[in-house]
């Protein structure tokens, strides 16, 4: 046998192993491919071959060529052989090559959970450690179901390691297994005070990614988090906690206000001047590649951190300072303050400061913008920055920087970078930049619209920019806002028009020729502004038009009738003939487009113009020509994006059900389309190509039917525009979409609104005369006066009955992918029940439940009362009252929910006690002890308890004799306690017993080193009720009140109380079991070792609740009224 | 929460890659690729925070990298995670590793790659932080390694002593030079 081993490892030496690999790899760079696919072939040899170290190196070598993109799934099942090796170097390799190639969906991994159960209670923590850290990255749900339970005890270990491991893992588990997270909660809740700072950390960090996607549940950690802040040295951790501070406080002002001072404070305290150097620098680059030293490198460390530190500091009170908006006495102070210290964050020379600085300046931004204009200076020297990171963080800030005075400098600077900008992305994110800060509140930093107008002109001469939707976006908005700059707009749009060839060069990427959609637009829109309307007219119809993407080509063809209109309403009829000529021999090349909703419309557009031709040759020009005026009639205003999604749907329609049945899976798509129809004609959404085939796509004569059906049914409907002909072949110009916060309604139509037009034309007047003056005035007045009139407006009289005007209500959705969905569970709140199969559990998890809202009535009612930093504590200590853990599965874990009572305490020392009575012996219980270190930096030692027994009552040791004495060998460190139990011996459980003792313990001081020795006497009654059984009935209630066993009868009335309450007490503090409960009457059960039983009717009354008992036994039953009297009184 | 470590030298080379979010080998290689582009562009004086690329993530998340002689530590983080806490995290992994290979270099990524696994996982842990200890680490670190010598024992002695012989500048011609099999007899010795 030894030999064999001999002779497999004088083999192995042989082998390639993993450093070979690489340096063949690195050998072979010709032919790399051809050598690994010979490696792989060796390594699939190795992989037969029986000896495990074999095998094992063959599996490290196969997880590096996974890391170099090669597929090694199929090696899965020798990983896991490799992994369930008993040696840990071995079961080291398999399981990092299962962490790096496994995940969730991998098939073989319901092979591995008793093998990694195993693992996880081994007695080597290393074996544990490897199994946790590759059992994060590929967990599933099926394995987290699994082994929840066993991580859950790891939660216990005795080894910080594993501790730390596992609440770690604890958050993965939750993710797969949402349904683990109630009943480890309380668990986790506990390791926040983990004596280990380590474990500690970890559960901040769990809590942390938990609250960060649900933050309402984890409120009632406040308190320990807020504990642990003032507390906690470990800068990483105060990180964490900061942070989720800064997420809780939007929910909890309160927690804000609290916050606010503290963190002021530590911003005041951590030295800024603190410079850290950049390392990189620092490492020297020998030429020789591969052999440059990675040194370690400076003193910096301490510096980071406490940088660090700082930073989420501001970010906090920046987060708090949003959240509460007033009421703040010093509250500009700290705005100052975080202002102040960012101002020196940005600029410090090193690139990360800066960074930061300007994000957490852009959130300031949002609520302080003029604390933020203070430094205008400093964040346009940033833009000029080398690095396009702080660039674009600069960019974002100035967004808030414009006003009136500056806008124009600001947009020129900008301009200039645009120039000079080599990357597209920069360059798009300026534009995009440029956009938003012009357009910003409805326009109202723009004085003068010509120079808006020929900015936007400006841009889309740029080259090889990607967002040209969005700029003829804003050139629509700005011409259907602003009718004043319609003339100048329309001017600078035929000249785009006459230059279309610029936009037609093919360069990749770019879809500048958007704009000549809306240049075409609003040349046909607002034709009568037009100089030369014929050379417009035949700009949009000359030149490789068909070149153009379909969409726009459609533009061109609808604005070329509304420019003939015009051309005809001038009553030329000569040149009337000529043009129409003209325009029907060119409008030829437009019917062969390749684009169907192009040759749809240029076919009935050559027929109209035909028949317009004929008539007027007929000389029947007057009519004919007022007939297609009327075509384009009326004015095209702009609606509210919200205002499709807030009309109600009418009684009896059903937007859901199907028209027609669809007749094929295929057709489905095309359905949907049209009932995507409904919000796009109307929203006039976007310029999305694809959306634009997807109308066409279904059959234009019905979209056309039924568009007619529904105007004319919504005509009544103020949030539309009013049925009229222009609108019937306008509409599909997909223009006033504007996601502005206050957006201008219909005008014009609705007669009530007939005054605002009056107003407003009067106003145009008035200010086209000023401007004519030179005095340039703004329209932006009187478009906000008028957004502001027509919000109300709608607000009052056109919202639809039920619709609140939910804003962001919908974008709030949840992405039901996001595993976080299902962990928002309240946790304050008790569990829905669902019947459980066996009644005792049932019981247990009421049990349970009033606890839980016990507690939260009480931290609630702490939360009301200012909290005083003792207060908090206070709370903290509720929660050591350790709630039950629930399995998921049907096995019920140690669910005692009967929570330490106080037994004596002093300045050092608290001791706790807990019963458990013994099923199995009809007179026995088991004593828990809690020993809790409560002094002031000191050590617990030589703990001794001294019993003084009686034949009564009396403590036993393993061999069932009496015990007087008990030595505590281990000593309690500050802050963390033991815990050690005995067992109890009474002779009549019928009746209540006491036992008195002292507890000797020896206190070391660590501050004057002194040592103190003290003796704390404690006395522990027994009341009958402690011995009571937590088990239901074996027969039926109603069974075992006929059969005549109980017949000793007792009964008490409590007043000043209310069921609930008496329920609950019964439940929790006498052990009884509820049995029923039927509205406000109750029947609770309880049993001792000594089959004695008792049955208890509790029934509420007016202002009292009675209580009536029968038992097995007169003393029991004296003897709980008793206790219940007193207690009661109490 | 961490979604990826990634470890390239100046060219682009995996030197090390850690996933804590699935994804298939091709687009893992896509991602170290695109990441290597995004990175490799910028100054040495620049900032070190990078929005994120378009494969991980999306406008939550950021990448975060340092850049030592030849390698870059690129660590893609979401918005749970301080910047600049990762920024020392990511120095604390490099002073372990430099601590661990005593002047750590390139050659020792290459050549140690499991190693520099085990050692990254003690740092993080699925993808969150586990350990910034350094002393802490490094005791962990020096454990289990104490635990598979003691495994491999006498048994470890012959493939130690081979791969030292293999660690000797000796010509790759040599090596690779395949080793005639055992003769057959010795080998159906029945022991």
């Amino acid at each position: 046998m030894a030999l064999k081993k001999v002779r497999g490892n004088i083999e192995r030496m042989f082998d390639k192993n993993l450093t070979d690999l690489v340096r063949g790899i690195r050998n072979s760079k010709e032919n790399e491919a051809k050598y690994i696919a010979q490696c792989m072939e060796e390594i699939k040899q190795e992989l037969r071959q029986e000896n495990i170290a074999v095998k094992a190196t063959a599996v490290a070598k196969l997880t590096y060529l996974q890391m170099l993109g090669y597929d090694i799934s199929w090696a899965g099942f020798n990983i896991i052989e490799v992994m369930s090796s008993s040696k840990f170097t071995y079961k080291r390799i398999g399981y990092l090559a299962s962490s790096q190639s496994f995940h969730t969906d991998t098939d073989l991994l319901m092979l591995t959970t008793n093998m990694i159960r195993k693992d996880l209670n081994s007695q080597n923590q290393y074996d544990a450690g490897v199994a946790l850290s590759a059992l994060a990255c590929f967990i599933s749900p099926d394995l987290a179901r699994d082994l929840a339970n066993d991580i859950m005890t790891l939660l216990s270990s005795t080894k910080p390691y594993l501790r730390k491991k596992a609440v770690l893992m604890m958050y993965k588990v939750f993710l797969r297994f949402p349904e683990a997270l109630r009943p480890a909660f309380p668990r986790l809740k506990d390791k926040l005070e983990d004596m280990d700072c380590g474990v500690q950390s970890a559960a901040v960090n769990v809590v942390c990614e938990l609250a960060r996607k649900n933050p309402k549940n984890y409120l009632s950690l406040a308190p320990v988090f807020f504990k642990l802040m003032t507390s906690s040295t470990n800068n990483w951790m105060l990180i964490k906690i900061i942070k989720l501070f800064g997420a809780l406080t939007p929910l909890e002002p309160r927690l804000g206000k609290k916050l606010i001072e503290p963190l002021t404070n530590l911003i005041h305290r951590i030295r800024t001047d603190n410079r850290f150097t950049k390392n990189n620098s620092v490492l020297s680059n020998s030429p020789v590649n591969g052999q440059n030293k990675l040194r370690d490198i400076s003193h910096f460390w301490r510096c980071t951190s406490a940088m660090s530190l700082l930073y989420e500091c501001i970010n906090t009170v920046i987060a708090v300072l949003i959240s509460i908006s007033s009421g703040m006495p010093n509250h500009s102070a700290s705005i100052q303050l975080c202002v102040q210290k960012l101002r020196i964050l940005i600029e410090d020379s090193d690139q990360n400061l800066k960074y930061l600085g300007l994000l957490a300046m852009s959130k300031i931004l949002k609520t302080h913008p003029k604390s933020v204009q203070a430094h205008k200076d400093l964040i346009m020297i940033c833009l000029d920055d080398k690095d396009e990171s702080i660039r674009l963080r600069a960019l974002d800030l100035l967004y808030g920087m414009v006003s009136k005075k500056n806008l124009m400098e600001i947009v020129k600077k900008l301009m200039v970078h645009m120039d000079k900008a080599e990357g597209t992305v920069y360059r798009d994110e300026l534009l995009v930049k440029i956009i938003d800060i012009c357009s910003q509140d409805n326009y109202h930093f723009i004085t003068s619209f010509e120079w808006y107008v020929s900015v936007l002109v400006e841009l889309a001469r740029v080259e090889g920019m990607k967002h040209g939707p969005l700029l003829a976006h804003q050139m629509l908005d700005v011409a259907v806002r602003v009718k004043a700059i319609r003339p100048f707009a329309v001017g600078q749009m035929s000249l785009l028009l006459n230059n279309a060839h610029m936009f037609m060069q093919p360069s990749g990427g770019s879809n500048m020729a958007n704009v000549l959609y809306a240049a075409a637009w609003i040349c046909g829109e607002y034709a009568n502004e037009l100089e030369k309307p014929e050379e417009t007219l035949f700009s949009m119809l000359t030149g490789k038009v068909h070149s153009l993407p379909g969409h726009i080509q459609a533009a061109y063809v609808q604005n070329i009738m509304k420019v003939l209109s015009i051309i005809l309403s001038k009553g030329d009829i000569q040149q009337s003939i000529k043009v129409c000529k003209r325009v029907s021999d060119k409008l030829a090349q437009y019917v062969s487009s390749g684009d169907l909703e192009v040759q749809e419309r240029a076919s009935a557009a050559l027929q109209l113009i035909s028949y317009i031709h004929k008539e007027l040759e007929n000389g029947d020009a007057d009519d004919i020509c007022t007939q297609v005026a009327y075509l384009f009639n009326g004015e095209l205003n702009p609606v509210a994006p919200k205002a499709q999604r807030k009309v109600q749907v009418p009684e009896g329609l059903d937007l859901d059900q199907w028209i027609n049945e669809p007749l094929q899976s295929s057709s489905e798509s095309e359905d949907e389309n049209q009932s995507d129809d409904h919000s796009n004609f109307f929203n006039l959404g976007g310029f999305d190509k694809k959306e634009e085939e997807e109308n066409i796509s279904s059959t234009v004569e019905q979209v056309e039917e039924n568009r007619k059906a529904r105007l004319y049914e919504q005509e009544n409907n103020p949030n539309y525009l009013k049925l009229n002909s222009s609108i019937d072949q306008t509409c599909d110009i997909p223009i006033t979409s504007i996601d502005l916060p206050t957006s201008l309604n219909v005008s014009g139509f609705v007669s009530s609104d007939k005054y605002i037009k009056a107003k407003k034309e009067k106003k145009d007047k008035k200010k086209s005369k000023k401007k004519k003056k030179g005095n340039n005035h703004f329209e932006e007045e009187e478009e906000e006066e008028i957004a502001i009139e027509m919000v109300v407006n709608r607000d009052i009289g056109e919202m639809p009955d039920g619709a609140e005007d939910s804003d962001g209500a919908i974008d709030v959705q949840k992405d039901i992918n996001d595993p976080h969905t299902a962990l928002d569970i309240d946790l304050d709140v008790p569990e829905i029940e669902r019947p459980p199969p066996v009644e005792e559990k049932k019981h247990k998890k009421k049990k349970k439940e009033k606890e839980k809202k016990k507690k939260s009535e009480k931290s609630k009612k702490l939360k009301k009362l200012d909290k005083s930093d003792q207060q908090l504590i206070e709370i903290k200590q509720g929660y050591e009252e350790a709630l039950g853990i629930c399995t998921p599965s049907k096995e019920i874990v140690q669910a005692e929910d009967l929570s330490f009572g106080k037994l004596a305490m002093d300045k050092y020392i608290l001791l706790e006690y807990k019963i458990d009575p013994k099923n199995e012996l009809s007179n026995s219980a088991t004593v828990f002890f809690r020993l809790t270190n409560v002094g002031n930096n000191c050590l617990i030692k030589n703990i001794e308890i001294d019993v003084t027994n009686s034949t009564a009552i009396q403590f036993l040791d393993e061999k069932n004799e009496p015990l007087s004495w008990y030595k505590l060998n281990n000593n309690i460190q500050c802050g963390s306690l033991t815990e050690f139990d005995l067992s109890l011996r009474v002779e009549n459980i019928s009746i209540p017993n006491t036992l008195r003792g002292t507890l000797t313990y020896m206190a070391q001081n660590f501050q004057d080193d002194n040592f103190h020795q003290d003796k704390l006497d404690w006395r522990l009654s027994l009341a009958v009720s402690d011995m009571f059984l937590k088990a239901a009935p074996s027969v039926p209630l109603v069974e075992l009140l006929c059969n005549g066993q109980l017949v000793y009868k007792s009964s008490i009335i409590l007043s000043g109380t209310n069921f609930n309450q008496v329920i609950n007490w019964f439940s929790t503090k006498l052990h009884l079991v509820l049995v029923e409960r039927v509205g406000e009457t109750a029947s609770l059960y309880g049993s001792n070792a000594s089959s004695e039983q008792l049955c208890l009717l509790v029934k509420s009354n007016l202002n009292n609740v009675s209580v009536e008992a029968k038992c097995t036994s007169q003393t029991l039953v004296n003897n709980l009224m008793n206790e219940i009297k007193s207690t009661y009184n109490l | 929460m961490i979604k990826a470590i990634l470890v390239f030298n100046n060219y682009g080379k995996p030197r090390l890659s850690k996933f804590y979010q699935y994804f298939n080998e091709d687009m893992q290689q896509q991602i170290i690729k695109e990441t290597f582009q995004l990175v490799s562009k910028r100054d040495d004086n620049v900032c070190n925070f990078l929005e994120g690329g378009s494969l991980i993530g999306g406008s939550d998340y950021k990448l975060i990298y340092r850049h030592y002689a030849t390698l870059y530590f690129v660590f893609c983080v979401d918005s749970s995670e301080s910047e600049l806490g990762i920024l020392d995290l990511i120095q604390v992994f490099v002073e372990t590793l430099d601590k661990c290979f005593e002047n750590v270099c390139e050659l020792d990524l290459i050549f140690h790659v499991d190693k520099i696994h085990y050692i990254l996982n003690e740092l993080v842990m699925g993808g969150m932080v586990l350990e910034t200890n350094m002393t802490e680490i490094l005791s962990r670190i020096e454990e289990q390694n104490k635990l598979e010598k003691q495994e491999a024992g006498l048994a470890g002695a012959p493939s130690r002593a081979v791969s030292a012989m293999k660690n000797m500048n000796i010509p790759q011609q040599l090596k690779d030079m395949k080793l005639p099999d055992l003769p057959q007899a010795i080998k159906e010795l029945k022991f």
